[in-house]
């Protein structure tokens, strides 16, 4: 058992691997927040009058809005004017080929193991690379132009698709939804948009990769994805964050609309920077994610690996508004040393004979804390509705904390609604079992943790899988997974 | 709860100034155990005040509106004319008890003496024994509820006067169970005040069942609280019988404190009733004890059922056990609140929670909110919730056996039921819930459903 607590503790205190800043000059505007900031990154984006109007209409909201305390989580006080609202790279990138693409940068990407070409040639993946805010590349832009896919940075949608935008801005997450989204929509800098057009399976994964990169400044994100009828895309998104001791804040916020029979996988693997063995610094991550499932026969699925940050405030949710939609939410939260996590989703399900699924899978190590909450919601219309929800949570040491807080509201009779939780830590007779058979106790730790997690693993898409197992690697390290 | 809205102060400031005002007669003919904690009570409810939706303990129930209704409030103990030969119909049959009586939360005068209690139990009302023997009290009143959060909580200790006592000495096993009667009876509206404790000293062993009933059609809420000491091996059980006229609302804290390899069996049945707000808190204190609890409520027209528990396992070695069962029908709302708190080297527990629900028709509603705080690693903890209907293939099966719809139905509900009522540890009381719950079920509990005996 000694042998076993040592082995736990040399694997859950590795330091963060990734944890290097790289030198771009940045272009940045003075900290703080008031309309006159929020004005000021409208017109260096040259954004048309309506999005200015809807950063100030959030601005404004977000002002009467008090920081949300009903998590599980200790966020310390965060000053809202001690934050640079915008950078981006000094130089406009444009670029033809690789070769144009600042050196620098790309050792970035190489020392992350996703260099563009590589997976421009082994995964067909069209990355649109985000680093602090601005958009630096796009690739396979015709490709997917010639089927009518729209996959470009937030900026560009906003000049060339203002119509798209417009309509569909703030549909799934309103201005005022809460908090932090309200805080995104005033000062977004940038992110993705994609829009599927009727009847198009999109042939390629859609990938960005988003990083944190200048010093003190936030990043806030806005990803917008469109799917017409019959239409199918399945889009990822990672991050991984250089090392830094001031905490970082990252609020995001991701909208997903499906129209009829539409589909749309979206799946994260998370790495921001946890914070040192001490618990110092490290990313708060606060982002609303929600997908509505607005067309008959419509999917949305999340699948989140998350690992990294200090503080996680996250729910990836699907209004299932359409008759006979669905929605899956499949996570593997870790938590190491100090970082918190409370994350889980929301299903709300509105039409009628829709369904859907919740596997969320907790790792809690060190003196970490982790929280699923969720809700499942069922209006008396959506008749027939289904739900089925499982949250595990597995304990690695005695002093960090496992949580579940489901929600469930039922409004009639033919639904059927089913949560199930269980905690627990790995079993000695487990690890006895696996010594038995010539397996040391720290390949038993991984292989039994990498099975718990494999469910929802299996859910990601190839290429992401290989990087989640990896990551899962170094959250609670090397030897365990 | 900081930002309280204008109408919620206006509420808060009547209970209050209600306090303030009939302050001398509160503390009057009271012990001075119960007086000197009434303006820290009520300077902690007003903190919080009535809560509403916006109480995230109170999510699904919201209290203000029964709190705002006008209520007789009795600070004295009146006289109240009770035809005992409704009491006895709530005897129950082959089971020999002690009869204790309550009316409208106060310790009914005439109750006869118990006189074959073995020696050195009591049982009385609350105020009495704390006039004449302070010392069985002091150590134990408001120790666990002064721990409380819950403004409801607070309200209670500022306005209890009188409640059930109990006192069970080291080593005396209690064999016949103690039986206490709850009645509402008034001509008008009436709000009541109940403070109930419950002592089970080292080793002993007591049953108690209390049954809550109204005799007139009267609108009435009771705020009450119950607080139970379990010492050292001691074994309790205490049951809940709640059947009273849809009028009557009532929100119930009961506290459990469990010492050393203690055992607890608490059980719920809610027949009849208005708001219901069962609050149910168990502290595993000792090593090695275990605590059982189970809840069940059948609910119909417009009933509102919320059952909150919080199990803490604050030393290593315990283990709990809870089932709630809810059958909704009409416009009944439910809801279900379980958390399962385990502290930091609270190692070797075993905990595990359970919520079946089922909903008839379109407009009942369920809300369920199991909760996991786990703060130890070597523990086996587990929740599951259900919300569903009758199992279509079960029903199939017996109506292949020639039963018709109504009745298979009805054979299932009470299977439903069962998984509760058979955890009860008295024969005869589990054969009379399963009877009143058979009646429930069937409609046939007119008498009680309305408890109008006239």
């Amino acid at each position: 058992m000694e042998e076993q607590d040592k082995i736990l503790h040399e694997v859950t205190s590795q330091e963060y691997k990734y944890g290097f800043t790289t030198d771009l000059e940045m272009d940045t505007i003075p900290k703080g927040l008031n309309e006159d900031v929020i004005r000021m990154i409208s017109a260096k984006k040259e954004e048309p009058e309506f999005m200015l109007q809807f950063r100030l209409d959030a601005y404004r909201k977000w002002l009467k809005m008090p920081m949300p305390e009903w998590a599980y989580l200790k966020i310390p006080p965060i000053d809202f004017q001690d934050i640079i609202y915008y950078a981006a790279p000094k130089k406009k990138a444009e670029y033809e080929s690789l070769d144009e693409v600042d050196p620098e940068l790309l050792e970035t990407f190489n020392k992350l193991g996703i260099p563009l070409e590589e997976q421009k040639v082994l995964a067909g993946v069209a990355v649109d690379a985000v680093i602090d805010s601005v958009s630096v590349k796009t690739t396979f832009k015709e490709t997917l132009a010639e089927k009518g896919i729209i996959f470009c940075s937030f900026s560009e949608a906003v000049q060339e698709h203002p119509d798209l935008v417009k309509k569909y801005i703030g549909m799934a997450v309103p201005v005022a939804d809460n908090f932090f989204a309200a805080l995104n929509s005033a000062v977004f800098s940038d992110g993705s948009f994609c829009f599927i057009p009727k009847g198009v399976k999109c042939p390629m994964e859609l990938s960005t990769y988003f990083r944190i990169n200048a010093a003190g400044t936030g990043q806030f994100e806005r990803t917008l994805i469109i799917a017409e009828d019959e239409s199918y895309v399945s889009y990822l998104e990672g991050c991984t964050a250089p090392m830094r001791d001031e905490n970082q804040l990252h609020a995001a916020v991701v909208e997903i609309i499906a129209l009829d029979r539409a589909e749309v996988k979206y799946s994260t693997v998370q790495n921001w920077y946890p914070g040192d063995k001490q618990g110092k610094g490290g990313v708060y991550n606060f982002v609303t994610k929600r997908g509505i499932c607005r067309g008959e026969s419509s999917k949305i699925s999340w699948t989140q690996v998350e690992t990294g940050s200090a503080i996680t405030w996250k729910y990836p949710s699907c209004i299932l508004m359409g008759d006979n939609s669905v929605g899956e939410f499949n996570s593997v939260a870790v938590t190491n040393n100090f970082q918190q996590a409370d994350t889980g989703t929301k299903m709300i399900h509105i039409g009628k004979n829709t369904k859907s699924t919740i596997i969320s899978k907790g790792i809690s190590a060190g003196k970490s804390d982790n929280s699923y909450r969720g809700l499942v919601k069922v209006l008396p219309g959506a008749v027939n509705s289904r739900n089925f929800s499982q949250c595990d949570s597995l304990l690695l040491g005695s002093t960090c904390g496992a949580h579940t807080f489901p929600y469930v509201e039922v409004g009639n009779k033919s639904s059927i609604v089913e949560h199930e939780a269980t905690t627990s830590k790995i079993g000695e007779d487990q690890i006895f079992y696996c010594n038995q058979r010539g397996i040391s106790t720290e390949d038993a730790i991984g292989m039994i943790v990498n099975g718990y997690a494999k469910e929802v693993l299996n859910k990601l898409p190839m290429e992401f899988a290989v990087e989640a197992q990896k990551l899962l690697q170094i959250s609670l390290e090397g030897s365990v997974g | 709860m900081t930002q309280l809205i204008a109408k919620d102060i206006a509420l808060n400031e009547r209970y209050t100034s209600l306090f303030y005002e009939n302050k001398e007669a509160l503390e009057k003919g009271s012990s001075p155990i119960l007086n000197r904690m009434r303006e820290i009570a009520i300077k902690r409810f007003e903190k919080d005040g009535i809560p509403g939706f916006k109480n995230e303990n109170y999510k699904y129930t919201n209290l203000q509106p029964i709190f705002e209704k006008k209520y007789q409030h009795i600070f004295e103990y009146k006289r109240v004319e009770v035809d005992l030969n409704d009491v006895f119909r709530c005897d129950v049959p082959q089971l020999d008890t002690y009869v204790v009586l309550l009316v409208n939360g106060w310790y009914y005068a005439r109750n006869r003496e118990l006189t074959e209690l073995p020696d050195g139990v009591v049982v009385g009302g609350l105020q009495q024994v704390a006039n004449e023997h302070p010392e069985l009290v002091q150590d134990y009143l408001n120790r666990q509820a002064a721990l409380s959060d819950d403004p409801m909580v607070a309200l209670n200790t500022a306005f209890a006067k009188d409640g059930f006592f109990m006192f069970v000495p080291d080593n005396v096993h209690l064999e016949k169970p103690i039986q206490v009667i709850n009645l509402m009876r008034a001509e008008e509206s009436i709000f009541a005040t109940q403070r109930n404790l419950l002592v089970a000293g080292k080793n002993s062993q007591f049953k108690v069942v209390f049954c809550d009933h109204t005799l007139t059609q009267g609108e009435f809420l009771s705020n009450n609280v119950t607080e139970v000491f379990v010492e050292r091996d001691a074994v309790v059980d205490l049951y809940t019988v709640q059947n009273q006229n849809n009028q009557a609302n009532s929100v119930n804290a009961s506290f459990f404190k469990q010492e050393e390899n203690s055992n607890l069996l608490t059980s719920t049945a809610t027949l009849h009733g208005g708001l219901i707000r069962n609050n149910v808190k168990i502290t595993l204190d000792g090593e090695y004890s275990h605590a059982d609890v189970y809840g069940m409520s059948f609910t119909d027209k417009k009933q509102h059922v919320d059952n909150y528990t919080n199990i803490e396992h604050a030393k290593a070695n315990c283990t709990s056990n809870q089932v709630y069962k809810n059958v909704l029908d009409e416009d009944s709302v439910g809801a279900f609140a379980g958390r399962i708190h385990v502290v930091r080297d609270a190692q070797k527990t075993a905990a595990f929670q359970r919520n079946n629900n089922v909903l008839l028709t379109d407009s009942a509603k369920m809300n369920t909110k199991p909760q996991l705080i786990i703060d130890a690693d070597d523990v086996k903890c587990s929740h599951g919730a259900t919300i569903g209907q009758i199992d279509e293939e079960a029903l199939f099966y017996i109506r292949t056996r020639g039963i018709n719809e109504a009745d298979a139905r009805l054979m299932l509900m009470n299977a439903f039921a069962h998984e509760v009522i058979q955890e009860i540890r008295v024969e005869p009381l589990r054969d009379r819930i399963d009877e009143l719950v058979d009646k429930r079920l069937r409609g046939e509990l007119a008498r009680c459903h309305s408890c109008d005996m006239n």
